[in-house]
């Protein structure tokens, strides 16, 4: 049987306290979803340096002296931009892996064990991140 | 009776397209970070390799459909997570067109970029 209830709005975040395991889930996905598009937003200005780039001289081009790549490369020689990076990946992996933990809900598979695959998806994603470091740092100092 | 509690509007189909596009980028997005930090590191990116991958068409048309996937997905789901923040009115429209120049901007700018490496037009 159908019942009606207020249940207010519905991402009051006052409400921390009571969360469930589900509720943080959503509101993770949540959170590296507005990241995800504000770098997706950023990535495009930083790579649009390949539009002048490609009328530079071929030789400058060669020399990899272009504005693409000069710019490319003093951001990846800073270490706090290679930090972000890191971050950048956790918060793919987790947006990756509890988005596939969405859409099987969604098909009807492991909404019983909702609970428990979203901490899968945190366990993974910090021992995806971790194990990436070496590859991401790499080449910084 | 229960209420209608999903932010997506009552017989619309764009539910359903934030999870094809999801079930894409799931795939993508991977092979993007992999690609470009794991077999390619970020101290070696150079002009040139981008432009060697971006002249090959299926690769080309991977991102191309990659760029409009990823910000139909994003901005969309900001829109949902504004309206289950309870915008409604006018200000619901105001985001929502405002989102919808700037995706255009996006995509404008990415199709740009891509077309810059492929050695096809950048039109301005």
């Amino acid at each position: 049987m159908s019942q009606s209830y207020n249940r207010g709005l519905i991402e009051d975040f006052g409400r921390w306290r009571e969360f469930s395991a589900g509720m943080w889930a959503w509101i993770f996905h949540k959170f590296t979803g507005w990241v995800l598009v504000g770098y997706l937003f950023t990535h495009i200005a930083v790579l649009s340096t390949a539009i002048p780039a490609s009328s530079q001289d071929a030789a400058v081009l060669a020399a990899n002296e272009d504005i693409y790549t000069t710019t490319i490369v003093a951001l990846e020689s800073l270490l706090v931009v290679r930090i972000l990076e890191v971050g950048l990946l956790a918060v793919a992996v987790f947006h990756i892996l509890n988005g596939l933990r969405l859409l099987f809900v969604d098909l009807g598979i492991g909404l019983e064990s909702q609970d428990k695959s979203f901490y899968a998806s945190l366990i993974l994603t910090g021992a995806i991140t971790v194990a990436s470091v070496p590859t991401f740092i790499a080449g910084a100092f | 009776m229960a209420e209608h509690y999903s932010s997506f509007t009552k017989g619309g189909r764009l539910w359903l397209w934030q999870r094809i596009t999801a079930a894409f980028l799931v795939v993508v997005l991977a092979f993007h970070f992999f690609l470009l930090h794991f077999v390619y590191h970020a101290d070696e990116v150079t002009f040139a390799l981008s432009q060697a991958r971006m002249e090959t068409l299926s690769y080309y048309s991977l991102m191309i459909l990659f760029l409009f996937t990823a910000t139909f997905h994003g901005v969309n789901g900001v829109y949902n997570a504004l309206v289950n923040q309870g915008l409604t009115g006018t200000k619901r429209q105001a985001v929502k067109w405002t989102l919808v120049a700037a995706s255009v901007v996006l995509l404008v700018q990415g199709v740009r970029t891509a077309n810059a490496w492929a050695g096809f037009t950048t039109f301005f």
